[in-house]
């Protein structure tokens, strides 16, 4: 699919920079949606979406002036460039010329979810209810939900840059509630990615089944202890602690305001010698991957942690160019009624040598956190604050009863120097990351890891 | 601006027209066009500025009582026709649920001042100066080492409802909203503050106090430390009630109610809270920023006491909500926007305001923590047992005075428990956008557990 011609690109940037200015770019953007909910085994909801717009940004100096516009029509596009434009008073700026879009797949895709029928997909939710209800009789309540999406982009700038991109991501959640006696609980389980329905080609029911796990898993929990003491975090979704607590804090737009723990700490020792930890929007498939960013660039891994050492923030094309070095492909926008920011993509630590069951024997009285249900960090502070969704207390090298409603609070800096052991079971998650009022998918990763001390705050 | 409306409607009509050709049983359009602007400001120049309108529409639709949603950025005859047999085509693999359908009777309640008449006086430039006045008072305060983020946004827009019970109405809206986050201290001793500001246009705005407050925040903070566990009153600030409010208000929803996923479930009736904390969901307050004169599908707004002399007088109900439970909607109908289809949501919430001062519900207090930040509210509180845990920050409460400021915290409580300890509710109500738009107040509670070192 072909959204804009390059020669209309080049005709809208030109009226952009009309009146002057140092860059400006068009992002268009085709985007299609699939949703399906099931509740009580029956299915709730079903959403069809297409929306379809494009946006001119326009950089002078330090300033950004920004329009966007739904459709792709020739003179609503003409009409945000001039409105962007009328910002400057000086002299036109030049326009590189445009080639075609050049497009790489980077993460195939093998089955189109759209030509999938829809009766298949509310099958998959049908048979995650089941299979959660078979997991225990304590099992009180099945929601699932299926998403699908695809978005066809293209990014023209006035450096001669015509790129495009078409990514797809499936995702599929299982929220179980579980209850005996006065006793209830919930257990939430995810499978996500950027890729076709093929990943749903397994055992998708298992996503249930896990949910169902952490609910039944639960309802025997003891009330969370209180006080510091050294913490294993569980892998997968466990890394949304270096998501929060270390990586907003590498994103250099916060670290450019001294808006970041990690501002001038480029070189530090922040962590472990063992300790290695990577952005990588180009792996492939993972659910924060792209093909390129939401300003042209191919994604790529960028290493932020080597043996230890902080060696890298994360920039968009802007930020870059105030420090002087290159975008690492971290500019991504929700759509095209945003402007890009700097964020993640799949954010995790490298494997270790340990396993999750030697981390855990050496401990002698602990906290598992297996996963949270979310979590929020003060940027400019490192402080942090996780909700537990499954953790266990570890009792002379075992792991040992349920807790439930546990807090893990620190301050990320200081939880980073506290690692002291990290495995081999790398696995990422799906989440959603939120940031100036925008959410887009992110990859959250880590193998088992081992933290000296925490404050865990409990409710006893 | 009226004919933006009608407009609208008739974009609407369009796609029920399209959705009846294509043989469904209900149908009804919501659709939305705005314009706006988001000025960001840094060291006294723009940072960006983004000015720009869009639209869209959502088409609901019931066939054999089975529902279908479809939404999309195309307005024309075209585009509806083509919504039209989405919405139809997203029909046949759902469910029937006896209960759902269109409201049984539409109509719009009179609420007036939902539009600023001076909100296009104003233009660009004057906006960024206020953006820059925020600021610059926030950066004027002695121990401000940082203004990190200072935001100026607003929107004007229309919304039309049509359905094919014959109902078609449009209301017209401004609003305007500001924040700067301000940091004071340096190395371990930094810790932030935001400051805002909220209104139907730029001239509701007091940039002055909005970078003062922001400053001050963050100043009164600096230097904190972790607190010790203990357990002791507790003063949660208007932004913390607020937070917290929110989340009670979404426990009051019919829906949560009756899928079983509400510690409030079966409750209706029974005490829940002190009789100091009445609550009230008021969706006519034209300085409330989520007023309108019809719910998310066509109901007229109205005023609804959901917590009255610490009982539940009524959960919040949409038209399927309360047929089910064989009652009348409250207007209950919540639509985040045009993608999404109509479900049970708070429009304001207001809590009703007690008569102490600031100062004397410190003095109440004595001896314990006043709580000006809450983190993790959302991962940290179980639904249906009402057990929560969040992070936390604020100042001691020592001799009924403010004393120093404490970080690293935890307070915990379970919300039935925490309702039935509030000792009080402070005069001073300001409108917070956190947990939806609520109006809040300080609140003091008898007692909450704290932990931290």
């Amino acid at each position: 699919m072909s959204l804009i011609d390059p020669a209309l690109a080049e005709r809208v940037l030109e009226r952009a920079l009309a009146r002057g200015g140092d860059f400006a770019d068009l992002y268009a953007e085709d985007r299609n949606g699939f949703g399906l909910s099931l509740d009580d085994g029956k299915v709730e909801q079903a959403q069809l979406g297409q929306e379809r717009g494009a946006s001119v940004r326009l950089v002078t100096g330090d300033a950004t002036y920004f329009g966007h516009v739904d459709g792709l029509g020739e003179e609503d596009l003409l009409r945000v460039a001039e409105s962007v434009s009328g910002a400057m008073a000086a002299a036109a700026s030049g326009v590189q010329a445009l080639g075609a879009v050049s497009a790489t797949v980077v993460h195939p895709v093998a089955e189109r979810p759209e030509e999938v029928a829809a009766q298949r997909k509310a099958d998959i939710l049908r048979a995650c209810d089941e299979r959660a209800r078979a997991a225990g009789d304590a099992v009180r309540q099945v929601s699932a939900s299926y998403a699908e999406s695809r978005r066809v982009v293209e990014v023209f700038n006035s450096e001669g840059l015509a790129a495009g991109d078409d990514r797809t991501r499936v995702r599929l959640g299982v929220q179980v509630v579980a209850g005996r006696d006065e006793r209830v609980e919930t257990g939430h389980e995810t499978l996500g990615g950027h890729a076709g329905f093929e990943l749903l080609s397994g055992d998708p029911a298992a996503t249930a089944e896990s949910a169902a796990r952490k609910a039944l898993t639960n309802l025997d929990a003891v009330d969370a202890p209180t006080g510091r003491m050294p913490v294993v975090v569980g892998n997968g979704f466990g890394g949304v602690l270096l998501h929060e607590a270390v990586g907003h804090g590498l994103e250099s737009d916060a670290v450019q305001k001294r808006a970041s723990v990690y501002a001038g700490r480029l070189g530090d020792q922040l962590a472990a010698p063992f300790l290695n930890a990577f952005d990588d929007g180009r792996r492939e498939g993972a659910w924060g991957s792209d093909g390129i960013d939401d300003e042209g660039m191919p994604t790529q891994p960028t290493q932020i942690l080597e043996d230890g050492r902080l060696v890298s923030y994360l920039y968009d094309r802007l930020r870059a160019g105030k420090d002087g070095v290159a975008s690492t492909g971290n500019g991504r926008r929700e759509s095209f009624r945003h402007l890009p920011q700097v964020r993640m993509t799949n954010t995790f630590f490298a494997p270790g040598d340990s396993s999750p069951e030697d981390l855990i024997a050496s401990i002698e009285q602990g906290f598992y956190a297996v996963s949270f249900g979310g979590g929020q960090v003060e940027p400019a502070t490192g402080d942090f604050v996780f909700g537990v969704s499954e953790g266990y207390l570890i009792e002379n090298g075992k792991v040992t009863a349920p807790v439930r409603g546990a807090t893990l609070i620190g301050n990320g800096v200081e939880a980073l120097a506290a690692i002291d052991g990290i495995a081999g079971d790398l696995s990422i998650a799906t989440g959603y990351c939120g940031k100036g009022g925008q959410q887009v998918p992110a990859g959250v990763g880590q193998p088992h890891v081992r933290i000296r001390a925490l404050t865990v705050g409990g409710t006893a | 601006m009226a004919s933006a409306g009608a407009d609208l409607e008739v974009v609407g009509q369009r796609a029920v027209a399209a959705a009846a050709d294509a043989g469904v049983d209900q149908a009804e359009a919501w659709v939305e066009q705005s314009w706006g602007v988001e000025i960001r400001v840094y060291e006294g120049e723009v940072e960006s500025l983004s000015e720009a309108g869009s639209r869209g529409i959502g088409l609901r639709v019931i066939q054999d009582g089975r529902p279908g949603y479809a939404y999309g950025t195309d307005l024309s005859d075209a585009g509806v026709t083509d919504l039209a047999r989405r919405a139809a085509e997203a029909a046949r693999v759902t469910s029937p649920d006896e209960h759902a359908g269109l409201p049984a009777e539409c109509g719009s309640a009179d609420v007036s001042g939902l539009s600023d008449p001076g909100f296009a006086d104003w233009s660009t430039e004057q906006k960024v100066e206020l953006a820059v006045a925020i600021e610059h008072a926030a950066r004027a305060k002695d121990g401000v080492s940082q203004v990190e983020d200072t935001v100026y946004a607003d929107s004007s827009e229309t919304v039309a409802i049509a359905n094919s019970q014959g109902f078609s109405a449009s209301f017209d809206a401004t609003s305007a909203w500001s924040y700067a986050s301000a940091f004071a201290g340096e190395g371990a001793d930094l810790m932030t503050g935001m400051g805002l500001g909220l209104g139907r246009g730029p001239g509701a705005i007091d940039a002055e106090a909005v970078g003062n407050e922001a400053a001050d925040r963050a100043i009164s903070l600096r230097g904190a430390r972790q607190g010790e566990s203990s357990h002791c009153p507790v003063v949660l600030d208007a932004f913390v009630a607020a937070s917290f409010i929110g989340f009670i208000g979404s426990m009051l929803s019919a829906d949560a109610v009756q899928r079983g996923r509400s510690l409030f479930a079966g409750k209706e009736g029974q005490d829940v809270a002190a009789l100091q904390f009445g609550l009230v969901d008021d969706g006519l307050d034209p300085d409330g920023p989520s007023s309108s004169p019809f719910d998310g599908e066509g109901s007229p707004r109205r005023q609804t006491p959901l917590i009255e002399d610490g009982r539940i007088a009524s959960f919040i109900f949409d038209a399927r909500t309360a047929r089910r439970a064989d009652r009348e909607t409250t207007g209950g109908a919540s639509r985040r926007s045009y993608r999404t289809p109509p479900s049970v949501g708070t429009s304001n919430l207001v809590l009703g305001p007690g008569d102490l001062s600031f100062e004397e519900l410190l003095g109440q207090a004595g001896d314990g923590l006043y709580v000006t930040d809450v983190a993790g509210l959302h991962s940290g509180v179980n639904p249906v047992s009402g057990t929560f845990s969040v992070g936390a920050t604020g100042r001691l409460i020592r001799g009924g005075e403010l004393a120093e400021p404490v970080r690293e915290i935890t307070i915990a409580s379970d919300l039935v428990g925490m309702l039935k300890a509030v000792l009080a509710v402070g005069s001073d109500a300001r409108w917070v956008p956190f947990g939806g738009s609520v109006r809040a107040a300080p609140v003091l509670i008898a007692d909450m557990a704290v932990s931290g070192s």
